[in-house]
């Protein structure tokens, strides 16, 4: 009998997945999931957010609602307040109409058509500079699509802090018109951030080399509460003109509509100043045309429900109000739990220093714990988090971080002792 | 064969070159949705959108979806992440709706207990074709496809942007307005051994056109000795018949033949978007029959491999519809009165359109054998192009006519129409 799949091997689970599963069959009653990577409320619970609430009724209860489908771009009045939002309503790339959006299956759809974008189109160095570290998905997202993938240093372990010469020299160095990834605001996974200044000198790298950047927006107004700041590095990409490559932005409503399942993102493509409105409007419609093709060939046509609850919480004045209220409900309780979590470290005197937990920021942090401290932290304690000793915040509470606190303590002090 | 012309450009050297992106073609039926919206005809007639218009021309939410609806928006308690491939019980609801057929189909419950079904929430129709695409061009022995000719526009585009190369075997019959079964069965027995041949469940889009049961048999015959690998496009269950689970005969046909061992595996791609009207939310599944479990369990690890740098995981809005209805025998059975329902209002209108239109000098009959949302008129582009543009009736230049767009307020103009067309 003529066998056709031979070849296909049976594949470990991605690490995250694998933690979560490992995490749901674990019996304790007082385990902890600091893996997942997404909000949840004190009491452990996941959060619909109210302002998606109140979105979700006034839509199912319009008179026009429907289940028709989106056109290839996507969803109209999505895509423009999803601009505005994150450009701000004052971005030079408004006003001068230099912009190509496309809806997306959220971040990773998003950063998945850049990939597949650029391989064809992009006649510069086809190798993307990914951080190190970085979301576990950021290289096969641009493997898959055929592009290279390098990376810059960014975690700094010895110090735990940012190594930004490391990062700013490797800029300098990559061949004139690569490709850099930059997390915006609440890197992922190490939860630390440039400074300004910082991101100053990244940009002023990136312009001299003309390479080409894109944004990965996961978590606007997620990290600091405030939309404007979290999104302050890329407004000052494109506003400050310097960059003479197009930039791409990759937009995600997950967690910062906490939508996501609904798979709720946008691709923005920003053309460079000084163009003439001719060459800009056949440039804009070519690039358009062609994302439109992908998406065809990919998935027809983008999901509805999401993104006009996006819309609506964008646009609605009520709805609006109240998500900004939402976004600071969730920043706030993850900063507390930051401090909370150090001061307990310090009070139980815990080997090392904390200061990174609060200077971190967003979903993560990244603890600085060993692989196997990580792995006697889920056997001993029942406290699930990534070898790589990324916690997830959200994961803690009034009601679990003294037991991670004490659990972190033991296996620090375990773990050093028997290194010795 | 279509290929991807790979014009790059320069960011390095500035702006000049970017144009060199080529315009990709717009959507045909999109351009066609576009000129309907500029016409200021009031008589105007929309015949381009596959999707469902009640009497008046109104889109419609089923009322079951809408129950369920609002059943998820007093009981959800989040909107987390679904699985890559969806959820356990999403994957379980479909697979049991499509393999086990109401307990009617044994060698598929077989299939199901033997665990040799991997069943994956994709994105709607076109994302279910696409992702296995992406896995028959990383893991199957032949690299090419045959599609039927004519078929949905953008199947070759899917196929061939995965990298697999497409050709057509004959179908259709344009002069005698039927199904070209001679030359079917030929084009399909001269493929290369071992090619993927993709096969409309039911309702051929956009002929209409269906193989009966005694067809299907020589079609299969074929399949198997020419070991070519099924691929079934299963956009319309619930069309041909009003009921889904009258429509899956070729599915539960193909259940007994592997079970059989006559053919060792095929795949099915199937959509929610007609037949639960979830058009927009992407709402579908693949679903591979493996030769073992344990080769199902690669697969599976395979499909997530692939999907993971895609798109991360599937859209949850639509799935919990569909999770919702499945698990609610109330829903369940209203859901399948709607949709028996809106299949009984098409079938209306197309015998209406039939009974009115001139057969003096022109065979109609073929309008009666035809299922599903279409009816493929066998008019000429021209003829189209004059209904366009002096009756303000809109549809694709192959003569497909999307029936839903018509009702009992327009089928009199549309028939008129029509006959003044056909009389020169
Ligand atoms: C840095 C980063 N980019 C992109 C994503 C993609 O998320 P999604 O596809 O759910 O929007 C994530 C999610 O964890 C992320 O952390
Ligand atoms: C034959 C066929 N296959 C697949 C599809 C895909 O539909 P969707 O992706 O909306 O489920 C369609 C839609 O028109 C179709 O006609």
């Amino acid at each position: 009998m003529a066998s056709y799949f031979t070849e296909i091997k049976q594949l470990p689970p991605d690490p995250l997945f694998g933690l979560k599963a490992r995490y749901t069959a674990d019996p304790r009653s007082d385990k902890v999931d600091l893996g997942i990577g997404a909000y949840r409320d004190n009491n452990g619970k996941p959060w619909i957010l109210p302002a998606v609430r109140g979105a979700e009724k006034k839509l199912i209860e319009s008179p026009g609602y429907n289940h028709e489908y989106l056109g290839i771009s996507g969803y109209e009045p999505f895509l423009t307040a999803a601009a505005e939002v994150i450009l701000g309503a004052n971005s030079r790339a408004i006003s001068e109409s230099a912009i190509v959006s496309q809806q997306s299956l959220s971040g990773t759809g998003a950063l998945h058509l850049v990939a597949v974008f650029l391989n064809e189109f992009f006649a510069g160095n086809k190798t993307v500079y990914l951080s190190k570290p970085t979301w576990a998905n950021h290289h096969s997202v641009f493997l898959s699509a055929g592009l290279k993938v390098d990376t810059y240093p960014y975690w700094d372990a010895e110090n735990k802090k940012l190594d930004i010469e490391g990062f700013v020299s490797t800029i300098q160095n990559a061949p004139q018109g690569s490709i850099i990834l930059l997390h915006p605001c609440a890197h992922n996974p190490t939860g630390l951030d440039p400074t300004p200044a910082e991101w100053n000198r990244i940009l002023d790298a990136i312009a001299e080399r003309k390479h080409l950047p894109i944004f990965d927006s996961a978590y606007q107004g997620f990290a600091s509460g405030s939309l404007e700041k979290d999104a302050a590095s890329i407004r000052t990409a494109i506003d400050s003109g310097k960059i003479s490559s197009p930039i791409f932005v990759c937009q995600s409503f997950a967690k910062n509509v906490g939508m996501y399942g609904e798979r709720v993102g946008a691709l923005h493509v920003i053309l460079p100043a000084g163009e003439s409105a001719e060459s800009k409007e056949t440039l804009k419609s070519a690039i358009k045309s062609q994302l439109n093709k992908l998406t065809r060939s990919e998935i027809s046509n983008p999901p509805a429900y999401g993104a006009k609850i996006v819309a609506t919480v964008l646009t609605d004045p009520e709805s609006r109000k109240q998500w900004e209220e939402d976004l600071v409900t969730m920043s706030s309780r993850i900063i507390k739990m930051r401090n909370e979590l150090k001061l307990k470290l310090i009070g139980l005197g815990t080997p090392g220093t904390w200061d990174h937990i609060t200077n971190q920021t967003g979903m993560f942090s990244f603890t600085g714990l060993t692989p196997d401290m990580a792995e006697r932290l889920e056997k001993v304690h029942g406290v699930y988090l990534m070898s790589s000793g990324r916690a997830s915040v959200a994961g803690l509470n009034d009601g679990n971080v003294d037991k991670v606190a004490r659990a972190f303590d033991e296996v620090i002090r375990f773990c050093s002792k028997s290194k010795l | 064969m279509l290929r991807r012309s790979t014009r790059p450009f320069s960011v390095a050297t500035r702006l000049a070159k970017w144009n060199e992106i080529p315009l990709a073609p717009p959507d045909k039926i999109l351009g066609i949705s576009e000129a309907f919206q500029k016409d200021t005809n009031s008589k105007k007639i929309n015949l381009g959108v596959g999707a469902y218009r009640d009497n008046s021309g109104k889109p419609i939410v089923f009322p079951s979806v809408k129950k369920a609806e609002t059943v998820l928006l007093e009981k959800e308690t989040d909107k987390e992440y679904t699985g890559i491939i969806g959820s356990k019980k999403y994957q379980d609801s479909v697979r049991n709706f499509i393999f086990n057929n109401s307990g009617k189909d044994a060698s598929g419950a077989q299939l199901i207990k033997e665990g040799r079904i991997v069943t994956a929430q994709t994105i709607s129709g076109t994302g279910s074709l696409r992702v296995i695409a992406d896995f028959l061009k990383r893991f199957n022995s032949a690299q090419n496809i045959i599609v039927p000719k004519p078929t949905w526009a953008n199947h070759v585009a899917v196929f061939t942007d995965a990298g697999l190369s497409a050709d057509f075997y004959a179908y259709y019959d344009k002069e005698n307005n039927d199904l070209d079964f001679a030359n079917l069965k030929k084009s399909i027995s001269d493929a290369a051994d071992e090619s993927v041949i993709l096969l409309h469940a039911c309702c051929h889009n956009p002929t209409g056109m269906d193989l009966t049961p005694e067809q299907w048999e020589e079609v299969l015959a074929i399949i198997e000795q020419k070991k070519l690998f099924p691929l079934v496009d299963m956009a319309y269950q619930g069309f041909a018949s009003g009921s889904p689970y009258k429509d899956i005969g070729l599915i539960r046909r193909l259940n007994e033949l592997v079970q059989e061992g006559k053919i060792p595996t095929y795949a099915l791609c199937q959509s929610f978007a007609k037949n639960m009207g979830l058009y927009g939310e992407r709402t579908g599944s693949i679903s591979i029959i493996a030769e073992s479990g344990s080769q199902a369990k690669a697969i599976e690890s395979q499909l997530k491999k692939l999907i993971r740098p895609m798109y991360s995981n599937p859209p949850i809005h639509g799935s919990r519809i569909v999770e919702t209805i499945f698990s609610d025998e109330n829903l369940l059975s209203e859901w399948l009165a709607d949709l028996d329902s809106v299949v009984g209002r098409l079938n209306v209108v197309r015998d209406k359109l039939y009974q009115k239109l001139d057969k003096t000098n022109y065979n109609w009959d073929h309008l009666l054998k035809q299922r599903g949302m279409f009816i493929y008129t066998g008019l000429s582009a021209e003829q189209v192009i004059e209904l366009r543009e002096k009756y303000s009736v809109y549809a694709t230049e192959d003569g497909r006519f999307s029936i839903s767009g018509v009702n009992e307020h327009n089928v009199d103009y549309l028939a008129d129409a029509i006959n003044q067309v056909i009389k020169k």
